[in-house]
Parts: structure tokens; sequence; C-alpha cells
């Protein structure tokens, strides 16, 4: 096989194959020598799945592994090992799996509690800005002044507004 | 500030302990909170986590409440020393093991303190003794606007505020109250309390967060989720599951009394004695016998003056405080005696207890 089946918790090559059925749903474990013994999976008096079946949840298709954050290169199978994320855009990279998950760990999937006001107008400012620019650029090189002059007059409004204190 | 100076500080812990810090002895709310467009420190790589605790601490610095500070990278820190901050509070066990390019600041009355680059860019947090979470959400809510004036922080409208770990989405906030519960321990009441708790959606753990155990009879009571709720709710929430908890251990303490008063009085009585007299004495039974000396003072054996006595020495009997108070670094065993020696001073002028006042009667 050219590519051997890794284990679900470490990089190595996966020796134990597992497969439990969970209320109704197959989960299926690769292993290491080394991860299962340490999971306990080799005496199955002594073995909960739970731990393993969380992780291994996060993975419903064999070829999730391949999920990559174009932002920062964090793939699916870093966050299985590590239950964190790369950076902010990991949360829309692997929302699909994310979603189901918040489901079960929070009191809803909406966010309603404070939002950062100053941050926001300040990013919305620059936005404008930005545009406005590109308008004014626009409106120059096809000739037409008055366009021209009302936007210049805008983005003078815009940073001034900008350069006020943010509301405490 | 030095490192030197606020060590020599009292902390925020060891003192103002009046009688509304009977039960509980300290409120704690963290907030986390990461910058746009970066990775997360756990990914990110050491030139951008350098670059991130600068930006980061130059923005703390700069706001109200951290005028006056202690800002220092972890990498400076010795042991000893992050074991004491430990042991106030003041930073985690996990930034104490973090790598190069994390940092706290840390306000002059050690009230506030914020981590650098530990799982998230910045955790900040305000710690306040007695029973405080209002007051504690006011400070860190300021705390936090006044960081947005120059720090993007990385936010979603549908997600909120966006961390490192999915379990701390949406507010990033955990708000704690640690609680003294003896007589709950005593009735073996905690696992029920405990169960209970969990369903109501809040986590219990002992005195040092996850995985430490609940010597002393101290528990950390905090909110488990954070995403679906406003802050104002989760701290409501708490707030009412804290006071259910305070009533329930009021209740167990008078039904000990009402059930047999000499039991009890015999425990606190003994547990006087060993203070007085022990030469060995390891941190977990320590704390389990100054907090009977504790509940000897809110049932009215000792007077009210000395729990702050009995708060600043369940730090002291601290290995880190322990350590340093003896200056110099010392193995488990040699612990044992000197936190032993330590306590029979302490304990040599104490007001002997005075059982006499105490209603044993059902009212």
């Amino acid at each position: 096989m050219a590519n051997p089946l890794k284990c679900d918790l470490c990089d190595k090559p996966a020796t134990v194959h597992l497969t439990q059925i969970v209320s109704s749903k197959v989960h299926k474990v690769d292993l290491c020598e080394a991860c299962a013994q340490a999971k306990g999976v080799t005496d199955p008096s002594g073995f909960s799945l739970s731990d393993l079946l969380l992780k291994a949840s996060l993975n419903p298709e064999p070829s999730g592994g391949a999920l990559r954050c174009e932002s920062c290169g964090y793939t699916q199978l870093d966050f299985k090992k590590h239950g964190r994320f790369g950076c902010a855009a990991c949360y829309d990279t692997f929302k699909g799996m994310l979603d189901p998950m918040l489901d079960g760990m929070h009191k809803g999937i909406t966010h309603s509690g404070k939002v950062p006001q100053t941050a926001l107008a300040r990013k919305f400012l620059h936005e404008k800005l930005t545009k406005l620019e590109l308008d004014l650029t626009d409106a120059i090189k096809s000739e037409r002044f008055e366009e021209a002059a009302r936007t210049r007059d805008e983005i003078s409004q815009v940073k001034q507004a900008a350069n006020q204190p943010p509301p405490r | 500030m030095t490192i030197a100076s606020l060590i020599a500080t009292p902390s925020e812990l060891t003192d103002a302990a009046s009688n509304k810090t009977a039960i509980v002895l300290m409120t704690r709310i963290r907030l986390a909170r990461n910058l746009a467009g970066r990775p997360f420190p756990g990914w990110a790589t050491p030139a951008q986590r350098a670059k991130i605790a600068e930006t980061c601490s130059a923005a703390v610095a700069a706001t109200v409440p951290l005028k006056r500070n202690l800002s220092v990278s972890v990498s400076e820190l010795g042991e000893l020393e992050k074991q004491i901050l430990v042991e106030r509070h003041l930073i985690s066990r996990e930034l104490s093991g973090s790598k190069q390019g994390s940092a706290v600041i840390i306000s002059k009355d050690q009230t506030v303190s914020v981590m650098v680059n530990e799982e998230d860019h910045l955790r900040i947090q305000v710690l306040r003794a007695g029973f405080q979470l209002k007051k504690s959400w006011n400070i860190i809510n300021g705390l936090d606007t006044s960081l947005e004036a120059s720090l993007d922080f990385a936010f979603s409208p549908t997600l909120g505020y966006l961390t490192a770990c999915p379990t701390n989405l949406g507010t990033g906030m955990r708000a704690s109250a640690m609680m003294h519960l003896p007589a709950l321990v005593i009735a073996s009441q905690m696992e029920k309390v405990v169960r209970a708790v969990n369903q109501l959606g809040m986590v219990v753990r002992g005195l040092f967060g996850e995985g430490s155990d609940a010597s002393g009879s101290i528990f950390q009571i905090s909110n488990q989720t954070t995403l679906g709720e406003s802050e104002e709710a989760i701290l409501k929430r708490l707030t009412s599951v804290l006071q259910s908890i305070i009533e329930h251990e009021l209740n167990a303490r008078e039904k000990l009394l009402e059930a047999d008063a000499g039991k009890l009085f015999d425990k606190v009585g003994r547990a006087f004695g060993i203070l007085q007299n022990s030469h060995l004495l390891n941190s977990s039974e320590a704390m389990n016998l100054l907090s009977l000396i504790r509940l000897g003072i809110d049932l009215g054996a000792f007077p009210d003056a000395n729990r702050s006595t009995i708060d600043r020495l369940f730090i002291e009997a601290q290995p880190g405080h322990l350590q340093h108070a003896q200056k110099g670094e010392f193995d488990p065993g040699q612990r044992d005696l000197l936190r032993a020696a330590h306590l029979r001073s302490e304990f040599a002028n104490f007001v002997h207890p005075d059982f006499s006042p105490i209603n044993c009667e059902k009212n």
C-alpha cells in the first residue's frame, strides 16, 4: 500500500484497527502499537472508547484529513491531535466539522454576548475609506471630475470621523 | 515594579477578608481574546509569538488599571517565582511552562493580570476577594473595551470572540468563585452538589483548577459554556448557583451542630492542637487543618479578625511561598518540617477556641 493508515493520535503507522457501533453509528479508530497500549485498547475489559470516539467523530469521512487552512496551514489532523485551532480563519476552514461539535459543547451555537464595537467601527471605516479611494482614482481616470470632488469630500469626512476618539 | 516587590506585597486574597468572604473566598473572571489575522500562540512561529507579545504587552500596559504594573516575560522568571504567581492565581500552570514569547502583566494591587501567549494571545483576568462577580465584570469589561481602542480582536458575528479552543468560543469568558465548603465535605454531600452543579452547566474543580485536589475543602465553581448566552446571563446563572451552594453549606453547618456539636467542636479543637504542636505537615494536611480553624471562626469559636490570618496561611503553606520565605529550595520532606514550624509559631499566640457562645439548638 502506497499510503499506509496513520495512527489517529500520532503520525506513526497504525497497526490496531478498531470498529465499534455506538448508537447505530459506526466509529473506526486506527492506532499505532504505542497509542493502543497507552489507551488500553489491548485490554478490552478496561477500555473506554468515549475519549477516542470524540476524536474519531471529528473525522467522519476518510478524506477528511486533507482539509487544510489556507491562512495558516493548519490541517484537520492537527486539530484532531491538539483539539485547538491554528488561527481565526480555521473557524471558516473547518466549519463543516465544527458545527456538529458546537451543538453539544455550548448552550447555543450563536454568539449573543459582547461585541467589540470600537474595533468593528474602525474596521468598517477602514473598508469604506479603501472603497472611496478606489472610486476616486476611478473617477479621475475617466474624467468624471464632479463625482471625484464629491468623493474627495466624502473621504475627508470619513477620515475626520475615524480620527475622533472612540466612544467610551 | 519588580517581581521581588510584587512577591513582597501581600496578595489580594490575604487581604480584605471580612464577613462577606466567609464562604466565597474569591471571585475571578477571565476573558480570552486573540488578535485578528495572527496565528494562535500554539501554532505561531517564535518570531510571530515575539511580535504578538510586543503588540499585546504595549497595549495592555497603556490601560488605566495596569498603569502601575509588573510586566515580565515568562523566560525571565525563576521556577520559584513562577510557582508563587501560580499559587496566587496570577498566572496559570500552562503559562508557567510555556515557550519563548509568553509574558504576564500584573497590576500593582494584584487584582488584574493579563497573560500573553498562553493558549490565546490574551487571557485577561480580574480577581477580587469575596463574592464580587458584578464588580469584577465591570472592571474586566472596561479593561477589555479600552484594549479594543488599540487592538483588533478576532471576532465573528455568529461565533463571537474566536479562541484557540472551541470550548472558549463566544464570550471567551470564564467566571469562577473559590468557595470554602467544609460542612458539605464533612457531611459527605459534595458529590451530590457536584452532580447538581454540573447539571446546571457549571463545573466544580479543586483549588488550583483542572486536575487539582480539593484540600482545605476549597472548590472552584465556574461556567462550563461560553457560547449562546450573553455575559450577563452567564453571570446571573452562576450567581444563583453560588447562592444556592452557600445556602446548602450553611444548612449543612446547622445540621452538623444540631446532630452532634461535640463531634464538630472536637474536629476544630484537634486541628488547633495539631497546628500548635506538630512537627511535620504536608500542604494537604495543613490546608485541611486551617480549613477547620476557618470553620471555627465562622461558627464563632474564634474572633472574626482571625479569618484574614487563616487566609494568609492558606497561601503561605503552599510550597512556593514556603520556600520563598525560607530563602531556599527544599525537598518535600524538609518542607513539611518547615511548614509545621511556621504554623507552630503562628499558632503559639493564637486565641484559644471558645465554643460556649455557639448556639447548637434548632432555632
